[in-house]
């Protein structure tokens, strides 16, 4: 019996087989979709030895009820192919996908599909069949014997990668996801604060007390430091990787490394404090969850990076407006002013208040540490330091407040996202793109579009922290490994996404910005700097439509002639080039961006609407 | 540029000959002609003739013609002048209404005839004869990743190279991949600065970028330079001034000609002073809000109660096909000056220009402050772009 079956049913499977290959790259997202659905019904129906006989009976009825299919359909099999194979290969490994390829019978297949297009072509249709599709698959590993498994495997011969995910894989996935859970959280956390506040000697000396670099490694640079007169940058050379960043003992870009906790991992961007380098600073910050907020506790410095024209305002707002909810104030230095409380609790109370009144952070979410980076003390272990001990009770170290805070919730069920941050090539592995998972998932052998190009890529390796991973999220700092595109097509700023559901490329859009403390009003017609994710492009802005009461959103003023600092308002925004955006009601971190001019930043927005698009429709179909 | 011959009766109607001596004179011929004038100039036709055989020979003349204009064309990148229209003179090469188009040549002169020369056109004709020398000014914005090669005239910021190539960032272990992004991104902007920038004209080199990068690219560029054995680059060395600016973006060429340190350095002043301008404007209506106006309703209006101090204007406006619309901003502007106003005409090919065009290419800061009338609608839509 299983024999008949799967005699009967190959011949669909070489029509999948075929087609895709002459037609590899071009599908239609919809119909692919649409058309998957009936096949995987087919096996769900019944078990793997009636799926032939219930292919049979669809033939019949399709010929009957569906005229001659025309070519499209013809294409369609190889996606149910591949959606089949995904699943089959998942539950039961022995059945490889390179196998005989068998006899044809293309019509039979066309027919039985296209009129399964006809008959259920409706949302609620894939969802259940998806389900359906996975149990029917669960059954073949139990009931079927080894002989019908691998003919219905070969029958659903892995055509082309699927297109479109199924929620048979998403199934998977969201329990893969739940699993990698249950031990720790991952964070994305940003250092921020005011230049020489200390942040990436406090993260190095960090990292080294957690283990992270070695004891060899950290003699190394104590000794190389030393050559160059710059002993206390020992630990921040741990981040500080290129040869210039070392010999002016300046954070440039942002650092990326993890390390784990007792209860979370964490990946950690080292962002640059001068203001010079504020774009690579937002662009760090766009990718985390939480934030550490360095501030040099030193007589002084602490009062000139808090004054105007310091950093430590301007980066606490841009966290905030990129959606950073809860910070760690590390109170650095504490061992140049001998661990006195009296200056903590200065330091502590005012910038409370202007995290919490003016930023916008919850009280609850605000947090403050004292300790010292170059010393080590209270980062990892518990104070030692007989001032500090005295009057900080109960003692919290910068680990322990880290391990408290808590990890967003990742949008792993909205289509995949990945905004590229950089491309680089490495021996070995051809090309890659590295950047953070936006929204949903993606898996090595995926179809993702990149856009603005509208190039489709295949995924080929998905690596976190340089080791190879099945699958990544949403939240997830990770390098992708691209094939069957050419390099001059991917940019940093690039967008990969599920080919189902496209990202929106926006040369015009309608935005609500909150502006900050402003010399000069905004008019029309303004030049700005528009910093989104990792790229910051060219921008005016070309319409003041409204201002807005602050508090209230209510529209004060219609067309307003120019914008006054400390307000709020809608205006349309024109881009140099056209760049992937995702509105806020959509995806909200991939809805925010910030604008700058001349080296300041002046208002942090959401994008409401894509007025104008340039996309290229041809580039998907 | 040079004036020839200037023809003109009580009504300001009349010709003027003019001689382009440089590039920048073709950006004021540009703004001199009009739709409607006449231009007689030098210039190449093709003629065919054919035999009395039937054979039909191709050849090109060199010959006179006078065109009515319909159309203008300027290219900035080459500064080429080209101005189509009918011949209204007929000579033996080329019948009357036959359409031509002229290409202005340097060092070529032209008659160009107008019904009638306003004020702002015998200005620009003063300023473009005006034989003071300018330094020309070279200027390098950039960013890591993004470079702007620009060459600054009295009237003119050119981009002539836009270099943008990605650069690896820094990453544990593969450091020497983002300094070869980085050199390799040096490299391209030294090509493009010895293709483009010629040291007998250029009197300074700015070099202005965020951060490090501008010490960085030169001193790579020195470098570079002697390993090159280039002479011109090692002996220009002075020249080269640093300058601090928020971005690599062209739009940040505005803070770097505002810096003091770089006015002091440049002898023609122009396009530092149109910066200024557009700065006051926007501290006047940051502090008086009542005090600063753009758009034309609201500075027509102001003008009328004798109210504009400083009229700033774009070139752009008077360049306007529509001949009404162009008298209307020529009233304007001298109404203003009849009342002891001073009006800058900004160039819309620099920076600040650029701006001025997009906030609706007028902009006024008034003597007293006039409340704002709470009426027009939709009158800032109809210059949207």
């Amino acid at each position: 019996m299983p024999g008949v079956g799967s005699d009967k049913q190959l011949p669909a499977s070489e029509t999948a087989l075929s087609t895709p290959y002459t037609a590899p790259t071009s599908y239609t997202v919809p119909t692919a979709a649409a058309v998957v659905k009936p096949t995987i019904v087919t096996p769900s129906a019944s078990s793997v030895k009636a799926t032939v006989g219930f292919l049979e009976k669809e033939d019949t009825v399709v010929k009957k009820q569906t005229p001659p299919v025309s070519p499209l359909p013809s294409k369609k099999p190889g996606d149910a192919g591949g959606l089949k194979l995904k699943v089959s290969v998942a539950n039961s490994p022995r059945s490889s996908p390179k196998t005989v390829q068998q006899q044809t019978n293309v019509k039979k297949a066309e027919g039985a599909v296209g009129g399964m297009d006809v008959r259920d072509g409706d949302n609620a249709g894939r969802e259940m069949a998806g389900s359906n599709l996975r149990s029917a698959v669960e059954m073949m590993g139990l009931e079927g014997d080894e002989g019908t498994i691998q003919s219905s495997v070969n029958s659903m011969k892995p055509v082309a990668t699927p297109k479109s995910k199924s929620k048979a894989s998403r199934l998977d996935v969201m329990a893969e996801y739940s699993k990698r859970h249950g031990d720790k959280e991952l964070l994305n956390l940003v250092v921020i604060g005011h230049v020489d506040a200390g942040k990436s000697t406090l993260m190095g000396h960090l990292l080294y007390q957690l283990g992270s670099v070695n004891k060899k490694t950290m003699h190394k640079y104590e000794q190389e430091s030393k050559k160059l007169g710059k002993s206390s940058f020992a630990f921040a050379w741990v981040l500080d990787e290129t040869e210039e960043e070392r010999t002016r003992g300046v954070t440039m870009d942002v650092a990326q490394t993890r390390f784990e906790t007792d209860k979370k991992i964490v990946t950690l961007l080292d962002a640059p404090g001068h203001k010079d380098f504020i774009p690579n600073m937002i662009t760090g910050t766009s990718q985390a969850d939480v934030a550490v907020l360095v501030i040099n506790a030193t007589r002084g410095e602490f009062e000139t990076g808090f004054d105007a024209g310091g950093q430590t305002r301007e980066h606490a707002l841009l966290a905030r407006s990129l959606g950073v909810g809860q910070v760690i104030v590390a109170v650095n230095k504490m061992d140049t002013i001998d661990w006195s409380q009296e200056r903590y609790q200065l330091i502590t109370k005012k910038l409370g208040q202007f995290l919490t009144r003016q930023a916008g952070f919850r009280e609850a979410d605000v947090t403050f540490v004292p300790c010292s980076g170059l010393s080590g003390e209270n980062l990892s272990r518990p104070p030692a330091v007989p001032e500090l001990v005295a009057w900080y009770t109960p003692a919290t170290t910068l680990v322990e407040q880290i391990d408290k805070l808590r990890p967003p919730v990742r949008p792993i069920d909205k289509p995949f996202r990945l905004n590229v941050s950089d491309v680089f090539t490495r021996v070995g592995s051809g090309f890659n793109v590295a950047g953070r998972v936006g929204s949903g998932f993606v898996q090595p052998g995926d179809k993702v579009i990149i856009m603005p190009a509208a190039m489709t890529a295949t995924v080929k390796n998905v690596f976190i922290d340089d080791a190879p991973e099945a699958v990544a999220f949403a939240g997830d700092q990770v390098n992708i490994t691209l094939s069957g595109v050419d390099m001059v097509n991917v940019n940093i700023g690039s967008c990969l996404c599920d080919p189902s559901s496209p990202t929106k490329s926006a040369t015009r859009i309608r935005a609500k910005i909150v502006i900050f403390n402003i010399a000069v009003p905004i008019t029309k017609g303004f030049p700005v700097v528009f910093h989104y994710q990792s790229i910051n492009e060219p921008a005016v802005i070309k319409r003041l439509l409204s201002q807005l009461n602050r508090s209230t959103g209510e529209v004060v003023k219609r067309k307003p002639r120019c914008l006054v600092k400390n307000s709020s308002a809608v205006v349309e925004i024109e881009l140099e080039r056209s760049l992937c955006l995702e509105l806020y009601t959509d995806f909200k971190d991939l809805g925010r961006f910030m604008l700058r001019s001349g080296g300041h930043t002046i208002a942090a927005g959401l994008v409401e609407e894509i007025v104008q698009s340039k996309m290229r429709q041809n580039g998907l179909s | 540029m040079k004036l020839l011959q200037r023809d003109m009766d009580k009504t300001n109607s009349g010709s003027v000959t003019l001689v382009p001596e440089e590039s920048e004179d073709m950006w004021h011929a540009y703004n001199l002609v009009a739709v409607g004038d006449t231009i007689r100039s030098t210039t190449i036709r093709k003629v065919q003739t054919e035999s009395a055989t039937g054979s039909v020979n191709v050849s090109k003349v060199r010959t006179t013609l006078t065109v009515q204009v319909e159309g203008i064309d300027f290219d900035t990148q080459a500064c080429v002048l080209r101005v189509s229209g009918r011949n209204i003179s007929e000579n033996q090469y080329v019948k009357m209404g036959a359409y031509h188009t002229v290409i202005l040549e340097m060092n070529r002169q032209f008659t160009l005839n107008k019904q009638e020369w306003d004020s702002i056109t015998l200005e620009r004709i003063d300023q473009a004869c005006d034989p003071a020398q300018h330094a020309d000014l070279v200027a390098i914005v950039m960013q890591e990743g993004i470079a702007h090669l620009c060459l600054i005239t009295p009237s003119m910021t050119l981009v002539r190279a836009k270099i943008e190539t990605s650069i690896p960032r820094k990453r544990k272990g593969l450091c020497d991949q983002h300094t070869k992004g980085l050199h390799r991104f040096y490299n391209q902007i030294i090509q493009a600065f010895q293709r483009h920038v010629n040291f007998d004209i250029v009197k300074c080199v700015l070099i202005a970028s965020p951060g490090f990068v501008k010490d960085h690219f030169t001193d790579y560029l020195f470098a570079e330079a002697m390993k090159m054995d280039d002479k011109t680059i090692i002996e220009n060395k002075s020249k080269f001034v640093l300058v601090h600016s928020s971005s690599g973006f062209k739009h940040s060429l505005k803070e770097v000609l505002a810096d003091p340190v770089i006015t002091a350095r440049l002898s023609d002043t122009k396009a530092a002073g149109e910066v200024k301008a557009l700065d006051d404007f926007y501290t006047m209506l940051q502090t008086d809000p009542d005090r600063a106006y753009y758009g034309v309703k609201h500075c027509e209006r102001a003008a009328e109660n004798q109210a504009i101090e400083i009229l700033l204007v774009s070139d752009e406006l008077f360049r306007s096909q529509d001949i009404s619309q162009r008298k209307r901003y020529v009233s304007l502007v001298d109404s203003v000056r009849e009342n002891g106003g001073d009006v800058r005409i900004f160039s819309s090919l620099h920076v600040s220009g650029e701006q001025l065009g997009q906030l609706s290419g007028v902009a006024a800061i008034l003597r007293f402050p006039m409340p704002e009338e709470e009426e027009e609608e939709d009158e800032n839509d109809s210059d949207d772009d």
